[in-house]
């Protein structure tokens, strides 16, 4: 009898990218829903309009360069660099603002060096900065979080597409009535202005730990980010050092002067800290290498987004670190090669 | 017999899924006699032996069919009775791939009958002579990388310990698992016959942790053989801790270096099989006849291990295996990692023939649509040599044989983990293995290359110098022309002098 052969291994393989992608979306759907709880559609919104552009702005590119489109628009990494996008940006905010972010991310971050795998900056990151950037006014209109302010008032889902679509509110609304800054925001200027860290923490925006909604929305990324190291999609090193990083000089400054330094639990559950730790670091084209080339680059934007929230001019600084450390990787990777077996 | 869990983790590798309940749900199926052989010449690692049948010879059961001449070498013998019907060049699974090599093909009679044990079947004291009868007994490792026994229990360095392998990691084998269930003692026997050999401080069995049976029975066996260098390691079940440079490494904590064998640094691997051929030699004067197969996969009717005389096509044993089952989909020798598809089933179980999964469709990888590489580094945690396989990738496409070197090209395994857990189907481990043909061409030109760029560096220093001293000769011839008889005798002493210099020279040369 006679039979077809094919090359060795025979074992099906046990992973695929479309699935690993499928599970960052799962892992992300907690902290979602819990966004749009606390402060409305707008996130919904948004990360519509930044997944059709992202997926168009995939398809456009892949015809100009005249790939095959099929593979890597079903792969699902257009979408998971939408959804880090939105969560990035504020919920109310114009329908161009993700619009243009994913376009940038797409266009500029991933296809210009050449697409998937071979884009060197975390193209979510290079989106999100291009909008900090260039709209920043758009970028720090950030509204409270239900129940987060005495005077709160909720845009339902029709004023929130209202404003996405034509940038105007209701009639008894005006958009600086509405807006506030955020918990970050707040601690770096208050710090900056001589409050101690007690006094600007007994504000009506903070919660438990950091500010109020924040918590919320953080503790599902963590519990998405658990999940994911459940399931073996991401693995330790990344997140478990940018947390170290971020965290160890905010414990020590925090523990030598309790007034002029926030604590390690607000760092912890403010801004991208967990989303960047779990979710937009662990992204492994842009990531190094090797376990122990992870180890450093978690490190390295864990210190580095310190940093910037403590002296820098941001009040987070997660995106510029992980693309700071984007840049570093190659460096990274050229040292930290690992010890070949049976070799000196 | 101290049973232990070594320390240590493996480097890299997966767990996958075992497939071997099927074959192990049953004793080993005995007493198979094939209606034909076919045995090649060659089924070890080294030169091949030379037929001493021809022909329409009668061969009777246990006979030398084929001598090893060669010191790593070993013989092989007609498995049952029957007449050589041809011996020709015929396609053999060998140890990577199939091979085109010379078989002695034998027509089986169905009798069966045995050689008479002769006169010299008591084991010799002397070692030389241990080595020979394990030669000539066809012993080879039977683990699958058939390395003549003989010669690797000859080695001279001295040995720290003997490591018995019963670990077989890779899916669906289970040959040595039943074996170590049935035949425990007959193990233990044979890695002590090994130990007086090599006089090895130590025996350690490995045996990973999913065979609670056979590490119960081999426990038993070393008990009662009394023996107190006997140790018995427990290992995680993870695919490829079997290697035997893997295994060394999570025994001893030592790492085979790079392009040497175990031995030489002191440990020799012998897989558990080897061992039971080796004590049915010493013991029952029988060389190596048949070997266990396991016959898995859900394409036959009754996966089991069977007991198969060497040289059985592969179809007869099908056959006695209740034959096909459902749409087959590939032909498999080896386990599912590092086994390889074989175009047919009328090749023959050879010495190495450890498994023959038939495949069905479900149980075989399908989809070899290759993706971008995400650069996820799964390849570099599962790659139990610590290589980055994707870097490889990428010297191995742009051919970069200077990266390919310091990226550990030939350090691979082929184990086959990074492929299996690409998440990208990137077919890494046979890009490995066409860049290490590539890369060994490429090296043997280059040194080939620089070899004659020597040659001719030195030619032309040797026509430069000639030329010189050739001028030189003509000049002086001029000027003593041109002077008296005495200075004329000077001139052609000296001459003499210098012919008789370069006759030395050119000689010295040659």
């Amino acid at each position: 009898m006679k039979f077809a052969v094919a090359p060795g291994p025979h074992t099906a393989p046990i992973a695929s990218v479309s699935l690993t992608m499928r599970r960052v979306l799962y892992a992300l759907t907690p902290a979602a829903l819990a966004h749009v709880w606390f402060f409305g559609s707008g996130f919904a919104i948004n990360f519509f309009v930044a997944a059709v552009t992202a997926l168009v702005a995939e398809a456009a590119v892949l015809k100009l360069r005249r790939r095959p489109t099929r593979v890597p628009l079903r792969d699902g990494s257009a979408i998971v660099t939408a959804a880090l996008l939105a969560f990035a940006i504020p919920p109310l905010t114009p329908w161009w603002i993700p619009a243009f972010g994913a376009a940038a991310a797409i266009v500029v971050a991933k296809h210009m060096y050449g697409g998937l795998g071979r884009n060197l900056f975390n193209p979510a990151m290079v989106g999100y900065v291009v909008l900090l950037v260039s709209f920043p006014a758009e970028l720090t209109q950030w509204i409270p979080p239900r129940m987060g302010d005495l005077d709160y008032q909720h845009l339902g889902f029709l004023a929130h597409l209202v404003y996405s679509l034509t940038s105007t509110l209701p009639p008894d609304f005006t958009i600086d009535a509405l807006t506030r800054a955020t918990p970050l925001d707040l601690v770096k200027e208050g710090l900056r202005s001589a409050q101690t860290y007690t006094e600007i923490r007994a504000g009506s925006l903070f919660g438990g730990v950091a500010g109020r909604g924040w918590e919320w929305i953080n503790s599902f990324i963590a519990l998405g980010g658990l999940y994911l190291l459940y399931t073996g999609t991401i693995r330790w090193h990344i997140p478990i050092m940018l947390l170290a990083g971020l965290l160890v000089p905010a414990t020590l400054l925090w523990l030598i002067d309790a007034d002029s330094f926030a604590t390690p639990g607000f760092h912890l559950f403010s801004g991208a800290t967990l989303l960047g730790a779990f979710f937009i670091a662990t992204d492994p084209v842009s990531a190094a290498e090797s376990d122990r080339g992870r180890l450093i680059y978690g490190a390295g934007i864990g210190l580095l987004t310190y940093c910037i929230r403590t002296w820098g001019g941001y009040p987070d600084g997660m995106a510029f670190s992980v693309l700071l450390m984007n840049s570093a990787v190659p460096l990274i990777d050229r040292y930290t090669r690992p010890r070949i077996y049976g070799r000196d | 017999m101290l049973e232990y869990t070594p320390d240590r983790r493996p480097t890299g590798g997966l767990r996958l899924p075992a497939h071997k309940e099927a074959s192990t749900a049953q004793p080993i199926a005995r007493g198979f006699v094939p209606r034909r052989l076919i045995l090649a010449l060659q089924q070890h690692q080294g030169p091949a032996t030379t037929p001493v049948v021809s022909p329409g010879d009668r061969v009777l059961k246990g006979q030398v069919v084929a001598r090893a001449r060669a010191l790593r070498s070993a013989a092989v013998h007609a498995s049952t009775s029957g007449h050589v019907r041809a011996i020709e060049d015929r396609l053999v699974p060998s140890v990577h791939a199939v091979h085109r090599t010379r078989c002695i093909v034998i027509d089986a009679d169905g009798e069966d009958e045995p050689l008479a044990p002769g006169k010299s079947a008591r084991w010799p004291k002397d070692p030389e002579r241990q080595l020979k009868r394990i030669r000539d007994g066809g012993i080879v490792g039977l683990g699958g990388g058939v390395f003549p026994t003989a010669e690797k229990l000859g080695i001279h360095t001295p040995c720290k310990a003997l490591i018995i392998n019963g670990v077989e990691c890779e899916p669906y084998i289970s040959c040595d698992d039943v074996l170590m269930r049935e035949e425990a003692e007959g193990i233990i026997d044979g890695a002590l016959i090994m130990r007086d050999i090599l006089s090895a401080p130590e025996c350690i069995v490995a045996i990973e942790r999913d065979k609670p049976q056979a590490i119960e029975a081999i426990l038993e066996a070393g008990r009662a053989s009394g023996d107190t260098a006997l140790k018995l390691a427990d290992i995680p079940t993870i695919y490829p801790t079997g290697g035997e440079r893997q295994l060394v490494e999570m025994l001893t904590g030592e790492e085979v270096p790079s392009t040497h064998y175990p031995s030489e640094i002191g440990y020799i691997c012998q897989n558990v099989g080897t061992a039971f051929a080796l004590h049915r030699l010493v013991r029952a004067g029988q060389p190596l006849l048949s070997r266990i197969v396991t016959v898995a996969g859900d394409g036959v009717a009754r996966p089991q291990n069977v007991d198969t005389p060497i040289g059985t096509p592969i179809s007869e044993l099908i056959e006695f295996c209740g034959g096909y089952r459902g749409e087959v989909d590939r032909l498999i020798v080896g386990g599912s990692m590092m086994g390889y598809a074989l175009p047919n089933d009328e090749m023959p179980i050879t010495k190495g023939g450890n498994c023959i999964i038939v495949a069905a469709r479900s149980e075989v990888r399908q989809d070899f649509s290759e993706r971008y590489c995400i650069r996820c580094g799964n390849c570099g945690t599962a790659c139990p040599a610590r290589l980055l396989p994707q870097e490889l990738l990428r010297a191995a496409r742009s051919d970069d044989h200077e990266m390919l070197d310091e990226f550990g090209l030939t350090d691979c395994i082929e184990c086959g983990c990074c492929d299996v857990i690409c998440p990208s189907q990137i077919p890494l481990t046979e890009v490995f293995r066409n860049a290490k043909f590539a890369h060994a061409r490429y090296q043997r030109q280059h040194v080939f290359s620089a070899e004659t760029q020597q040659r001719y560096q030195r030619h032309r220093e040797r026509q430069r110098a000639d030329a010189r001293r050739g001028k030189d000769l003509q000049d002086n011839l001029r000027h003593e022309v041109e002077t008296d008889e005495a200075a004329k005798q000077r001139a052609i002493e000296a001459a003499i002098k210098r012919a008789r210099q370069r006759r030395s020279h050119d000689a010295d040369r040659d």
